[in-house]
Protein backbone atom coordinates (compact mmCIF):
# COMPACT_ATOMS: atom_id res chain seq x y z
CA UNK A 1 0.00 0.00 0.00
CA UNK A 2 0.89 3.50 -0.78
CA UNK A 3 2.66 5.95 2.20
CA UNK A 4 -0.49 7.89 3.49
CA UNK A 5 -0.62 11.42 2.14
CA UNK A 6 -0.31 14.07 4.24
CA UNK A 7 -2.22 17.53 4.60
CA UNK A 8 -1.09 20.15 7.07
CA UNK A 9 -3.40 23.29 7.31
CA UNK A 10 -2.63 26.51 9.54
CA UNK A 11 -6.89 28.06 10.65
CA UNK A 12 -6.35 31.71 11.30
CA UNK A 13 -9.73 33.12 10.74
CA UNK A 14 -12.44 32.78 13.73
CA UNK A 15 -15.47 34.29 11.63
CA UNK A 16 -18.12 31.98 11.01
CA UNK A 17 -17.55 31.71 6.93
CA UNK A 18 -14.36 31.00 7.50
CA UNK A 19 -14.06 28.61 9.98
CA UNK A 20 -16.05 26.59 7.28
CA UNK A 21 -12.86 25.76 4.87
CA UNK A 22 -10.29 24.30 7.38
CA UNK A 23 -13.11 22.11 8.34
CA UNK A 24 -14.78 20.99 5.32
CA UNK A 25 -10.72 20.68 3.76
CA UNK A 26 -9.77 18.44 7.03
CA UNK A 27 -12.73 16.49 6.51
CA UNK A 28 -12.89 15.74 3.21
CA UNK A 29 -8.51 14.80 3.15
CA UNK A 30 -9.20 12.27 5.78
CA UNK A 31 -11.99 10.82 3.92
CA UNK A 32 -9.42 10.76 1.02
CA UNK A 33 -7.36 8.52 3.60
CA UNK A 34 -4.85 11.81 4.27
CA UNK A 35 -3.52 12.30 7.71
CA UNK A 36 -4.43 15.43 8.97
CA UNK A 37 -3.34 18.24 10.89
CA UNK A 38 -4.83 21.98 11.63
CA UNK A 39 -2.67 24.10 13.61
CA UNK A 40 -5.19 27.05 15.32
CA UNK A 41 -4.14 30.19 15.86
CA UNK A 42 -4.63 33.54 16.20
CA UNK A 43 -8.65 34.16 15.73
CA UNK A 44 -8.74 30.32 14.69
CA UNK A 45 -8.63 29.33 17.80
CA UNK A 46 -12.17 31.02 18.60
CA UNK A 47 -13.37 27.54 16.59
CA UNK A 48 -12.16 24.89 18.67
CA UNK A 49 -13.35 26.87 21.71
CA UNK A 50 -16.10 24.37 23.92
CA UNK A 51 -18.62 27.77 24.37
CA UNK A 52 -18.02 29.11 20.60
CA UNK A 53 -20.24 31.47 19.06
CA UNK A 54 -19.16 32.16 15.96
CA UNK A 55 -20.45 35.61 13.84
CA UNK A 56 -20.16 36.54 10.19
CA UNK A 57 -19.89 40.85 9.87
CA UNK A 58 -21.44 42.02 6.19
CA UNK A 59 -18.73 45.40 7.48
CA UNK A 60 -15.82 45.07 5.64
CA UNK A 61 -16.94 42.43 3.51
CA UNK A 62 -18.40 44.44 0.24
CA UNK A 63 -18.48 40.49 -1.53
CA UNK A 64 -21.24 39.48 0.88
CA UNK A 65 -24.45 38.44 -0.47
CA UNK A 66 -27.16 41.03 1.33
CA UNK A 67 -30.51 40.02 0.46
CA UNK A 68 -31.79 43.50 0.01
CA UNK A 69 -29.20 46.59 -0.86
CA UNK A 70 -27.70 48.19 2.48
CA UNK A 71 -25.58 51.10 3.02
CA UNK A 72 -22.78 50.73 5.22
CA UNK A 73 -23.70 52.60 7.76
CA UNK A 74 -26.58 50.48 7.89
CA UNK A 75 -24.59 47.70 8.49
CA UNK A 76 -22.81 48.80 11.56
CA UNK A 77 -25.78 49.82 13.56
CA UNK A 78 -26.49 47.46 16.95
CA UNK A 79 -27.72 43.96 16.15
CA UNK A 80 -26.99 43.86 12.47
CA UNK A 81 -24.08 41.36 12.87
CA UNK A 82 -26.01 39.20 15.40
CA UNK A 83 -29.20 39.45 12.36
CA UNK A 84 -26.41 38.44 9.23
CA UNK A 85 -25.05 35.39 11.19
CA UNK A 86 -29.13 34.16 12.11
CA UNK A 87 -29.92 34.69 8.81
CA UNK A 88 -26.54 33.01 7.26
CA UNK A 89 -27.02 30.03 9.58
CA UNK A 90 -30.60 29.60 8.39
CA UNK A 91 -29.44 29.91 4.24
CA UNK A 92 -26.70 27.24 5.01
CA UNK A 93 -28.99 24.64 6.93
CA UNK A 94 -31.78 25.39 3.97
CA UNK A 95 -28.90 24.37 1.62
CA UNK A 96 -27.85 21.25 3.33
CA UNK A 97 -24.69 22.68 4.48
CA UNK A 98 -23.37 21.37 7.83
CA UNK A 99 -23.13 23.38 10.67
CA UNK A 100 -19.32 23.85 12.22
CA UNK A 101 -20.15 22.25 15.42
CA UNK A 102 -21.02 18.82 13.01
CA UNK A 103 -18.34 19.72 10.73
CA UNK A 104 -15.44 19.42 13.82
CA UNK A 105 -17.48 16.91 15.14
CA UNK A 106 -16.55 14.93 12.34
CA UNK A 107 -12.69 16.10 11.56
CA UNK A 108 -12.42 14.52 15.11
CA UNK A 109 -14.02 11.16 14.67
CA UNK A 110 -11.74 10.93 11.44
CA UNK A 111 -8.97 11.60 13.77
CA UNK A 112 -7.94 14.86 12.54
CA UNK A 113 -4.70 15.49 14.42
CA UNK A 114 -5.22 19.59 16.18
CA UNK A 115 -2.98 21.71 17.64
CA UNK A 116 -3.23 25.44 19.46
CA UNK A 117 -1.30 27.65 19.28
CA UNK A 118 -0.03 28.55 22.99
CA UNK A 119 1.71 31.77 22.18
CA UNK A 120 -2.35 32.81 21.03
CA UNK A 121 -3.89 30.79 24.25
CA UNK A 122 -1.30 33.19 26.41
CA UNK A 123 -2.18 36.33 23.93
CA UNK A 124 -5.98 35.60 24.85
CA UNK A 125 -5.77 34.88 28.02
CA UNK A 126 -7.52 31.63 26.77
CA UNK A 127 -7.45 28.80 29.39
CA UNK A 128 -7.11 25.28 28.33
CA UNK A 129 -9.93 23.74 29.74
CA UNK A 130 -11.73 26.65 27.66
CA UNK A 131 -11.08 24.71 24.39
CA UNK A 132 -12.22 21.22 23.43
CA UNK A 133 -10.60 18.14 24.24
CA UNK A 134 -7.68 16.31 22.47
CA UNK A 135 -6.13 19.31 21.62
CA UNK A 136 -2.16 19.34 22.11
CA UNK A 137 -0.61 22.96 22.75
CA UNK A 138 2.57 23.58 20.68
CA UNK A 139 4.22 26.52 18.27
CA UNK A 140 5.79 27.00 15.52
CA UNK A 141 8.30 24.99 15.41
CA UNK A 142 6.11 22.40 16.18
CA UNK A 143 4.38 22.83 12.80
CA UNK A 144 7.29 22.83 10.62
CA UNK A 145 8.22 19.40 12.54
CA UNK A 146 4.30 18.26 10.69
CA UNK A 147 4.92 20.65 7.50
CA UNK A 148 8.09 19.40 6.45
CA UNK A 149 6.79 16.12 6.15
CA UNK A 150 3.32 16.98 4.92
CA UNK A 151 2.22 16.48 0.93
CA UNK A 152 -0.16 19.52 0.96
CA UNK A 153 0.38 22.43 3.44
CA UNK A 154 -2.42 25.66 3.43
CA UNK A 155 -2.68 28.63 5.27
CA UNK A 156 -6.08 29.45 5.79
CA UNK B 1 -27.81 -5.25 -6.72
CA UNK B 2 -26.32 -2.67 -4.10
CA UNK B 3 -25.43 -4.27 -0.43
CA UNK B 4 -25.87 -0.73 0.99
CA UNK B 5 -27.74 2.28 0.15
CA UNK B 6 -27.15 6.35 1.34
CA UNK B 7 -29.50 8.87 0.97
CA UNK B 8 -27.51 11.61 0.35
CA UNK B 9 -30.42 14.49 -0.78
CA UNK B 10 -30.23 17.83 0.66
CA UNK B 11 -27.12 17.35 1.54
CA UNK B 12 -24.18 19.73 0.12
CA UNK B 13 -20.28 19.71 0.18
CA UNK B 14 -18.68 17.88 1.97
CA UNK B 15 -21.41 15.82 3.39
CA UNK B 16 -22.05 13.65 0.65
CA UNK B 17 -18.42 12.39 0.62
CA UNK B 18 -18.34 11.99 4.53
CA UNK B 19 -21.50 10.36 4.81
CA UNK B 20 -20.32 7.66 1.57
CA UNK B 21 -16.92 7.09 3.53
CA UNK B 22 -18.73 6.49 6.74
CA UNK B 23 -20.83 4.00 5.04
CA UNK B 24 -18.13 2.16 3.07
CA UNK B 25 -16.29 1.55 6.00
CA UNK B 26 -18.63 -0.23 8.09
CA UNK B 27 -19.02 -2.61 4.59
CA UNK B 28 -17.12 -5.54 3.21
CA UNK B 29 -14.37 -5.84 0.25
CA UNK B 30 -16.04 -5.93 -3.08
CA UNK B 31 -19.71 -5.09 -1.60
CA UNK B 32 -21.30 -1.99 -3.49
CA UNK B 33 -22.71 1.08 -1.80
CA UNK B 34 -25.48 2.80 -4.03
CA UNK B 35 -26.03 6.60 -3.44
CA UNK B 36 -28.82 9.23 -4.09
CA UNK B 37 -27.26 13.08 -4.22
CA UNK B 38 -29.16 16.26 -5.50
CA UNK B 39 -25.37 18.25 -5.15
CA UNK B 40 -24.23 18.85 -8.42
CA UNK B 41 -21.05 19.05 -7.33
CA UNK B 42 -20.86 15.48 -6.24
CA UNK B 43 -20.72 14.15 -9.70
CA UNK B 44 -16.91 15.14 -9.96
CA UNK B 45 -16.48 14.65 -6.42
CA UNK B 46 -17.71 11.03 -6.68
CA UNK B 47 -15.39 10.25 -9.18
CA UNK B 48 -12.32 12.07 -7.37
CA UNK B 49 -13.20 10.02 -4.42
CA UNK B 50 -12.72 6.76 -6.27
CA UNK B 51 -9.83 7.75 -8.19
CA UNK B 52 -8.15 8.76 -4.71
CA UNK B 53 -9.02 5.91 -1.98
CA UNK B 54 -9.02 3.30 -5.05
CA UNK B 55 -12.66 2.22 -4.45
CA UNK B 56 -14.40 1.60 -7.54
CA UNK B 57 -17.44 4.35 -9.29
CA UNK B 58 -19.54 1.33 -11.15
CA UNK B 59 -22.40 3.73 -11.83
CA UNK B 60 -23.07 7.50 -12.15
CA UNK B 61 -26.09 8.44 -13.84
CA UNK B 62 -28.59 11.57 -13.22
CA UNK B 63 -32.48 11.90 -13.69
CA UNK B 64 -34.73 14.91 -12.63
CA UNK B 65 -31.95 16.42 -10.34
CA UNK B 66 -31.08 13.07 -8.32
CA UNK B 67 -27.51 12.17 -8.98
CA UNK B 68 -26.87 8.07 -8.51
CA UNK B 69 -24.10 6.31 -7.86
CA UNK B 70 -22.59 2.68 -7.05
CA UNK B 71 -19.37 2.27 -5.26
CA UNK B 72 -18.07 -1.11 -5.12
CA UNK B 73 -15.33 -1.12 -2.38
CA UNK B 74 -12.00 -1.89 -2.76
CA UNK B 75 -10.40 -5.47 -2.38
Amino acid sequence: MAEQKKLAIIATKGTLDFAYPPLILATTAAALDYEVTIFWTFYGLQVVKKERDLKISPLGNPAMPMPIPMPVLVQSLPGMEAMATVMMKQKMASKGVASIDSLLEMAIESDVKMIACQMTVDLFDFKHSELIDGLEFAGAARFFEIAQDADITLFI
Amino acid sequence: MADSTLDAKGLNCPLPILRAKKALKGMSNGQVLAIEATDPGSAKDFESFCVQTGNELIKASESNGVFYYEIKKKG
